[in-house]
């Protein structure tokens, strides 16, 4: 190595301290971003832990919500976002294979895409008050869970549009090309070849609308939740309760002792079951990522 | 697009040019040394046609080395494998000549038999047709390749007047025999020089147009 | 084997990509069983004509062809023609190997299912191996047919995508730069099969590689700035074209 100047030395040390500093910084920002992860779920666990058992899960609520358990909330969240995603899926996967694939004019498909991430970008509040003027009076479905569904269908169309295309777009149009080229319509080709190739990227952006589906408290305020009820919902014009109205009900209303407890377990209940999808949807990514050997 | 290859083909064309300028200094030595009666000259010939031969080798392996690298198409193609064959007819030449300073030395050693006119004769055309399918190459000139190819029957015919002349004196005494021979293969010697520089005169045709002139096909 | 019957032939043939003339007057025949190789700078056309003949180009907005290309008698642009059955008479083999990510059995199948051409599940099997025997591929494979196609090298891929075009039994096999993304020996093996499958096919091959025109095509095709500037024997166009610009570029003076 060359020998180096000493005034040089000195500017070169100056350049690693800079580095240094620098590195400092991230290193902190990362830290106060997992720092707050922790504290977040680990003061969750801690409050929640003491109201979980066995009966929490499977129990109604009982004495003015004091004590028993929340499977009626349980169950209604499970309702409604499974039905959201019944209701988005179809019509959101097709969207996007219209978009990708169908349609002729750029300026419809750009026009479209505004609509789409507006949708994506409206307030959960205002879908809910939508709910409740369209669906709940309107159209006469009432506070229920069919309200319920087709609102949270809706907000989550936008992700399961996006993720939807983002997937058909991710199969190279080579094999488009292969399939065309052997005298297969576009339509086969859909269906043959790109919706196949496609369908693990799709079933990550439709978990993930689920986890959205299943946290939101707004839209389901005014059209499908209810404070409390003593039965499951019996059809679609049921009213139901769900985990995170459970939640805020227990936290506005409640005045006894059990409820807090309550509350925690619940937020536990609800903090678990988002991870949880979320794990599913990333574990889904990675098998398929593997899997892809193109 | 100035390309590499083509310094190459211009080292392989210098050399050939070398190989001619050989060739056609050996053919003018051996029938001088017959002319001369100069035993010397013929045997220094005889020696120095290693030179001509280390060139070949030298051409051939160059040539063999571009195909191999370069894979050359169309007129690039054309130039060496012609060049190829160039090389081979000079190399023949060559051999010829030495034949022909093999002659001089034996007759060297004996009283001519007569006065050498048509020989020289031959020799001086059969260069000059060489000296123009060289410049044929250099200018790339294909008419004057195509020229050359007509002269080769001028060689042959005086080819014919030297054969009825020596063989008139070989009629008149048998000790003339042994002597006559010799000069009708000098001739004939002479008379295949010519008949390879008319292919090489063909192969210049080829290298330069693409078209066959060989054995009147014309394709 | 009917010598020196058309196959396919372009009459004033014109083709854009909005509003860049991208081929100008073309007039060529192509025979039948023979190989007929297009070569010429990026950009210059023939990847454009190649494609022209199947109608892959509809997948790009905003084309238009004007002028004829026969093929069967039949202009491909014209109006009453459908493009699937165009696309099953004109097989295509692209530039990099693109097997379906599926089973080699179900890579050459493919065309069968999608067009219906076979006859319950023994017909298929025998179909699908006799391609793959055409494509010099059932040796290597025939202990493997469940195996995905991405298990396979880069030249097996390739030799499938070639037994999935020949599955349908097109006239005609287009071939976009078959070997550009393959090392020489898979290369070789592809050109060996070529010359195999010319007995049964026409095949239209798009090469940037001067040496595999030569080697593998009958005629070779010209083409420069979307016009096509020499046709001929390949023995003729690369021992003296016609034109010295094809000598230029065939010989590496520009391009």
């Amino acid at each position: 190595m060359k020998e180096t100047h000493p005034e040089k030395q000195a500017i070169d040390k100056n350049r690693y301290a800079r580095q240094s500093a620098g590195f400092l910084v991230l290193k902190a920002c990362v830290l106060s971003v997992v720092l707050s992860l922790i504290v977040l779920i680990g003061f969750i666990v801690i409050k929640g832990m003491g109201a979980l058992n066995i009966d929490f899960f499977i129990k109604f609520p009982e004495n003015g919500m004091s004590e028993g358990g929340i499977f009626p909330a349980i169950m209604g969240t499970f309702l409604l976002s499974t039905g959201a995603i019944l209701f988005a899926l179809p019509l959101g996967v097709l969207t996007a294979v219209w978009l990708t694939e169908y349609s002729t004019s750029m300026k419809m498909v750009r026009l479209l895409r505004i609509g789409i991430n507006s949708l994506a970008g409206v307030p959960s509040i205002v879908f809910g008050l939508f709910g409740l003027a369209f669906l709940v009076k309107f159209m006469q479905f009432g506070v229920s869970l069919l309200s319920g569904i087709v609102v949270l269908g809706i907000m989550v169309l936008p992700t399961v549009i996006v993720t939807a295309e983002e997937a058909l777009l991710s199969v190279p149009k080579s094999f488009k090309e292969a399939s065309l080229a052997l005298g297969a319509t576009r339509w086969e080709t859909m269906y043959k070849v790109i919706l196949p190739n496609a369908i693990s990227g799709i079933l990550t952006g439709v978990i993930l609308g689920i986890g959205r589906a299943a946290g939101e408290t707004a839209p389901i305020m005014f059209t499908a939740a209810t404070f409390f009820t003593v039965k499951l919902p019996d059809s679609l014009f049921s009213e139901v309760m769900a985990l995170p109205y459970h939640i805020y009900a227990l936290m506005t209303e409640g005045s006894q002792a059990g409820q807090m407890e309550i509350a925690y377990g619940t937020a536990l209940v609800l903090l678990m079951l988002v991870l949880a999808v979320n794990a599913a949807a990333i574990a889904i990514r990675i098998k398929a990522r593997r899997g892809r050997k193109w | 697009m100035e390309r590499h290859f083509d310094e190459e083909l211009e080292a392989l064309k210098k050399n050939i040019l070398k190989m001619a300028s050989m060739v056609d200094d050996a053919v003018h030595k051996s029938v001088e040394s017959l002319v001369d009666m100069d035993i010397e000259m013929a045997e220094k010939l005889i020696e120095d046609d290693q030179i001509i031969d280390l060139l070949e080798v030298q051409i051939d392996r160059q040539c063999l080395e571009l195909l191999a690298k370069r894979q050359p198409l169309a007129v690039d193609l054309r130039f060496i494998t012609s060049l190829q064959k160039i090389n081979n007819d000079l190399e023949r030449i060559g051999d010829l000549a030495i034949n022909v300073a093999h002659a001089s030395i034996y007759l060297s050693k004996h009283p001519p038999l007569k006065p050498l006119v048509d020989i020289p004769k031959m020799e001086e055309e059969t260069r000059k047709m060489l000296r123009q399918a060289v410049s044929a190459i250099v200018e790339k000139n294909p008419a004057a390749a195509r020229e050359i190819c007509l002269k080769d029957s001028e060689i042959d015919s005086l080819y014919v007047q030297v054969f009825r002349e020596i063989l008139t004196y070989m009629m008149e005494d048998n000790n003339n025999i042994k002597r006559g021979i010799r000069l009708i293969l000098v001739a004939k010697h002479i008379e295949r020089m010519a008949d390879h520089v008319t292919n090489i005169a063909e192969d210049v045709v080829y290298m330069l147009e693409g078209k066959t002139i060989k054995h009147h096909i014309d394709v | 084997m009917v010598e020196n019957t058309l196959s396919i032939k372009a009459v004033d043939f014109n083709f854009y990509y909005g509003s860049h003339h991208a081929l100008k007057n073309i007039n060529l025949d192509v025979m039948k069983n023979k190989v007929m190789a297009m070569i010429g700078p990026s950009g210059c056309g023939k990847s454009t004509f190649l494609r022209s003949i199947n109608r892959m180009n509809d997948l790009i907005e905003g084309t238009q062809a004007k002028g004829a290309l026969l093929f069967g008698g039949m202009d491909v642009n014209e109006k009453s023609v459908d493009v699937t059955r165009l696309r099953r008479e004109v097989g295509m083999v692209f530039q990099k190997p693109n097997p379906f990510p599926k089973s080699i059995f179900e890579n050459v199948a493919y065309g069968l299912r999608v067009n219906r051409l076979f006859n319950g599940r023994d017909d298929l099997n025998v179909k699908v191996e006799q391609s793959l025997r055409e494509a010099g591929l059932w040796d290597e494979v025939k202990d493997n047919l469940n195996k995905n196609a991405y298990d396979l090298s880069g030249g097996q891929q390739q030799r499938l995508c070639i037994a999935r075009a020949l599955v349908i039994r097109p006239e005609v096999i287009l071939m976009d730069e078959p070997t550009a993304s393959l090392d020489p020996i898979s290369t070789a093996k592809i050109e060996e099969l070529i010359q195999e499958l010319k007995k049964n096919y026409t095949i239209i091959i798009v090469t940037h590689n001067m040496q595999q025109a030569a080697r593998v095509a009958d005629n070779t095709a010209f083409f420069m700035l979307g016009e096509l500037v020499e046709y001929g024997e390949t023995s003729k166009i690369f021992t003296k074209p016609d034109k010295k610009i094809t000598e230029d570029y065939i010989t590496g003076r520009f391009g």
